[in-house]
């Protein structure tokens, strides 16, 4: 075989030389014409696609066969294997009931949100699906939920079945709702009995009861409290809470964003603090984001929590039911001016139906029985939240300690999130300005009210519109 | 027969044309589309809805005074210096090992696998593994350098505050590396033998050689390499997505990371459609640039 | 586009001017020595080598090391503070990881769509870059700058755009290319293909033309000319195209999580649910990365055989 060694530097260089002149008149003139051609296919494209972009997928979302339904479940439990061991007996049960059979596919929470987008972008998606109940406004916004009308809200069983608090965080208000809820939740404060109890402490009722508590409990390598400082979610979530209690709204009446009030600063500040300023929880903290507060709690390592409902978390981390005690988060003393006692904001799960289904009515069946009493009560006593519904919230396995707490929570103390079409944006940006505020403090910075002032005015700017 | 001659380098385009066109330019041209719209959540549904924004969404990108402009901004400036650093220790690094490796010595073959290890691991896998030992308080890197060596007394965050630009430096590097090392070795294996020997009996030594052999008949394929790395880093999603989340510290937000976020998570596709073009603007003048001046000085030579 | 033709060129120039730059000629000091072969460098070269080697081999390998140890840990010290050793070895986290998440399928998927996407690149590849190294034509200017330009649009952008076409086409066709193995795979097949075609012209390029003159003598036409002389010569180069193509594939993270549902998702999406809601399992995710990378590492090893093939059959005589 001849081989590449023999090089002709001569040779090559002369025949290359030639070749290129050769070719450099044609091209220029090719050129020209090519760039006449490639701008015409670039304007033609853009017609197509921007004629592609039009309501053009209004028609086959979901399935074709109306004996069938896509169903995009959250993760609930402990893993994704998990969540479909618990589903698809209740699935099977559904298809027993009516003949429709439901595909399930469970989808990561890290992925829900884009993946809803492009359905709704398409209009190619599941026919039911869960999202997080903060998500409602703005998801409802998109247009890409089917409302429950009186009519579709009679049809899954009526308004009246479903937790008053729970059901106004899924959607604006004065609008029908563009889900139901499915799962409750509500935060509290965890605390370990047993570390309460070699202090000689009771759980507090106020901050500033839970900072003096959390400094006597802070030794030995224990921290007095667990913060999960990088996570944008829990961050804004304390924001919500906090701000309740400092009478900072975040958005005015008509659902504009007003972030950098005294009142929004002073309660992030106050929240912030507890790592800086208080100390009660470790610098370390700052970057948690994957649950290790809970890890920190469970093991031991720190004595208090703020955290949604939870047995089984805490249980698979190796605390037994009884270790912990769950109170509602502790309140300002007094509440300021402006302030309300409001402890959680109502968490949750909620169960919509995507507008383009071609199958409306057996996705309405399918929600009405995942809101049944039967069915609300076997998920959510696997699941460990709180049913939707309070026909089915009598069973006995809710009225544990922990889920007594919660529910009076849910019912006293809980405020929903704004049900805007930006909370997404809110919840990214005030998290995101929250977590640098933590690495801040947790390196040694002094933050001041002005700094939280500062960040928060940042963030508004950057709400779009 | 002329005609079929003719036609015969279309048809060997074509199918990279065709799909060229379908994954990239289409969506490239409705991306360019996107950014005088203003699509946010409310017409996403139904984009021909979607009212015009004329140049606002450019506007409030580079308007550098607003916050959005000088995040941008910032993150640019990070991005710029991450990439310029990445380009230059990888091909450092590439090239070094490359023509370490050029020789037979034993355990040759083992090394040459060794460095492509962390190319073969799946990204997320390898970043995720990172985001462990950069934890504060239970990560390796802080084991090492607080507990064992004592290089500080304070255990240093690596994935918030301001350490996160490096980071996100050592694991891009870390990860990029192996690619310049891939092609750079590829690339040695057609200098000739006969030169280094030619040199050899001239009385030219290793180092000698190196600068004036391989170096220089590497040129091409740096030409390459470097390119590929700059292109790489700078629209790297992948690794500041996973080891930061999705809110990177503004000292490793790279600017891809920083357009998902003003686009995907707040839902404003007009406005990162416009912060994506600017991008793609100067990543194409500098690309035109570095092509213009690496081209031009070696007819100088010829 | 610029040439690459020029490896012959300067490196023979470097081996002209480096006599002269080292001044007499051989054989002044040491008599009649032998000049000293490139088979033995200098100590300095040997030191060097080993100090530099070492250090990257560090770098290269302390993360795998991190996972190899804490996959063999229980999670509760994984979770503690960072141990050399595991002090409790245990190999639960390769059993347990094959029920926490799907991992088979999930592999098979990532070798499915890494694989079909790779082997479509390069072949699309090696067509579009022969036109490009050996033909003038007109447009090819325009080609190879647009092809090129492509890999500098943030991906980040036609996400949704693309998503929006396949599903058009779906509703169109009535093929399913939402959330099919097909779809990933013609996405991903672009994204190395700009560079792919880039670097095998290079590579092509630096292929002596005689090479091909003689081929056509012995009447191969143009497509037999490139199985048969260029292909062959360019394996070395087919080879790093052929890697970093299906790594561009296997590690895909953003188009991978929107465009594949439960039964098409790949490693890199699938390995995130070992972070559940609760818990991460550290040790799990370090052993399943571990046991899914062994058949790539593995390949590679394969495939630098092929490499070193490729380049001794480049310096024959």
């Amino acid at each position: 075989m001849p081989h590449p060694s023999i090089r002709s530097r001569t040779g090559r260089s002369r025949t290359g030389r030639s070749r290129t002149e050769r070719s450099r008149t044609a091209r220029s003139r090719a050129f020209r014409s090519t760039r006449t051609a490639t701008a015409l296919a670039a304007a033609g494209l853009l017609l197509a696609t921007a004629a592609a972009c039009g309501g053009g997928t209004s028609e086959g979302g979901g399935d074709s066969a109306p004996k069938t339904l896509t169903y995009w479940a959250s993760n609930q439990g402990t893993s994704l294997e998990h969540d479909k061991q618990v589903l698809q007996p209740e699935l099977a049960k559904f298809e027993k009931q009516t003949g429709i059979k439901v595909q399930l596919e469970v989808v990561p929470w890290t992925d829900l949100l884009n993946r809803i987008l492009a359905a709704t972008t398409s209009g190619q998606g599941p026919d039911v699906l869960n999202i997080g109940n903060t998500w409602s406004a703005s998801l409802q916004a998109t247009g890409g939920l089917m409302p429950f009308d009186a009519k579709a809200m009679g049809e899954v069983g009526g308004a009246q079945r479903f937790m008053p608090s729970a059901l106004a965080s899924a959607g604006a208000q004065g609008k029908d709702p563009a889900a139901v809820p499915l799962y409750s939740l509500a935060y509290g404060l965890y605390y370990n009995k047993k570390h309460f109890a070699d202090a000689g402490l009771q759980p507090p009722k106020t901050w500033k009861e839970l900072v003096d508590s959390g400094k006597k409990l802070t030794k030995d390598g224990r921290y007095g409290l667990a913060v999960e400082g990088a996570s944008i979610p829990e961050n804004v979530h304390h924001a919500f809470i906090m701000g309740q209690q400092y009478g900072a709204d975040f958005f005015t009446a008509d659902g504009r964003p007003s972030f950098d009030t005294p009142q929004a600063a002073e309660a992030i500040k106050a929240y912030v603090d507890l790592l800086g300023k208080d100390k009660i929880a470790a610098a370390g903290n700052a970057e948690y984001s994957e649950n290790q507060s809970l890890r920190d709690f469970a093991t031991g390592k720190a004595s208090m929590l703020l955290w949604q409902a939870t047995t089984s978390g805490l249980t698979n981390l190796g605390m037994k039911p009884g270790d912990w005690g769950v109170v509602p988060i502790p309140l300002p003393d007094p509440v300021p001016a402006g302030g309300r006692p409001i402890t959680s904001f109502v968490a949750g799960i909620n169960i919509a139906v995507f507008k383009n289904t071609d199958n409306r009515a057996g996705a309405l069946k399918f929600v009405k029985f995942m809101t049944s009493d039967d069915e609300q009560k076997i998920l959510n006593k696997t699941y460990g939240s709180l049913p939707s519904v309070p026909s089915a919230q009598a069973d006995p396995a809710f009225q544990t300690d922990d889920l007594k707490v919660f529910r009076s929570i849910l019912e006293k103390s809980a405020a929903p999130l704004p049900q805007v079409p930006k909370e997404s944006e809110f919840e990214t940006l005030v998290g995101t300005a929250m977590k640098e505020l933590f690495a801040d403090a947790a390196s040694g910075k002094q933050i001041t009210t002005e700094d939280v002032r500062a960040k928060l005015k940042t963030a508004q700017q950057k709400m779009s519109g | 027969m002329v005609l079929r001659r003719r036609a015969l380098p279309y048809l060997l385009l074509l199918p990279a044309v065709l799909a060229e066109l379908v994954v990239h330019l289409v969506p490239m041209v409705t991306g360019l589309w996107m950014s005088f719209k203003e699509l946010t959540l409310l017409y996403i549904r139904n984009w021909s809805e979607a009212p015009g924004a004329g140049l606002d969404n450019y506007k409030v990108a580079v308007d550098v005074n607003g916050a959005i402009g000088q995040d941008l901004l910032r993150s640019f400036g990070v991005t710029v210096a991450i990439t310029v650093l990445t380009v230059g220790l990888s091909w450092v690094m590439g090239v070094g090992a490359a023509i370490l490796l050029q020789e037979k010595f034993r355990g040759r073959g083992l090394l040459r696998a060794v460095f492509l290890v962390p190319y073969a691991l799946p990204v997320y896998a390898s970043v995720i593994t990172w985001s462990f030992l950069l934890q504060r308080d239970t990560g390796l890197v802080n084991h090492v350098l607080v507990d064992q060596l004592g290089v500080t007394g304070d255990r240093p965050f690596w994935l918030i505050g301001d350490n996160s630009f490096w980071a996100l430096l050592t694991v891009i590097v870390w990860k990029s590396w192996p690619f310049a090392f891939l092609v750079l070795m590829a690339g040695l294996q057609g200098v000739d033998r006969e030169m280094y020997e030619a040199a050899a009996i001239d009385g030219a030594g290793m180092w000698r050689q190196i600068r004036h052999i391989t170096l220089p008949a590497l040129r091409p394929i740096n030409q390459v390499v470097v390119l590929v790395l700059f292109l790489w880093t700078f629209n790297d999603f992948n690794t500041p997505f996973v080891l930061f989340g999705k809110a990177a510290p503004p000292a490793g937000d790279l600017v891809s990371v920083h357009i998902y976020q003003s686009s995907f998570v707040t839902w404003n596709f007009g406005a990162g459609a416009a912060m994506s073009v600017l991008l793609l603007l100067f990543l194409l003048v500098v690309t035109v640039l570095y092509l213009i001046f690496t081209s031009r000085r070696r007819p100088a030579h010829a | 586009m610029p040439s690459s033709r020029t490896i012959a060129r300067t490196g023979e120039r470097g081996a002209r001017t480096a006599p002269a730059a080292s001044g007499p000629p051989p054989g002044r000091g040491g008599g009649g020595r032998r000049p000293r072969s490139p088979m033995a460098p200098p100590r300095s070269f040997i030191w060097t080598r080993r100090i530099v080697l070492t250090l990257l081999t560090a770098f290269a390998l302390l993360p795998v090391y991190a996972m190899a140890s804490s996959s063999l840990k229980p999670l509760q010290d994984v979770q503690g503070e960072f141990r050399w050793s595991p002090s409790r070895p245990t190999i639960r986290p390769y059993i347990d990881m094959w029920d926490t998440v799907p991992l088979a399928d999930y592999f098979v998927n990532s070798i499915l769509i890494a694989g079909g996407a790779t082997v479509l690149s390069v072949a699309i590849a090696i067509l579009a870059a022969y036109a490009v190294s050996r033909y003038r034509f007109p447009g090819r200017r325009v080609f190879t700058i647009t092809v090129l330009s492509t890999q500098m649009f943030p991906g980040i952008l036609f996400l949704l755009p693309l998503f929006l076409i396949f599903v058009n086409v779906g509703n169109a066709t009535g093929i399913a290319l939402y959330g099919s193995r097909g779809a990933l795979i013609l996405t991903y097949l672009t994204f190395s293909l700009p560079f792919s075609i880039w670097m095998l012209a290079g590579y092509f390029e630096s292929i002596p033309r005689e090479l091909d003159e003689a081929a056509r003598v012995d009447g191969c036409g143009p497509i037999g000319t490139l199985f048969r002389v260029v292909l062959p010569a360019a394996v070395p180069g087919v080879v790093a195209v052929t890697v970093y193509a299906f790594m561009t594939a296997w590690g895909e993270v953003l188009f991978a999580s929107v465009m594949t549902n439960e039964t098409t998702r790949t490693l890199s999406i699938g390995l995130q649910g070992y972070s559940t809601q609760n818990e991460v399992f550290w040790n799990q995710i370090m052993a399943a990365a571990l046991v899914v990378s062994l058949p790539v590492v593995a390949g590679f090893l394969l495939l630098q055989r092929f490499l070193v093939a490729g380049l001794t059959a480049g310096s024959v005589k």
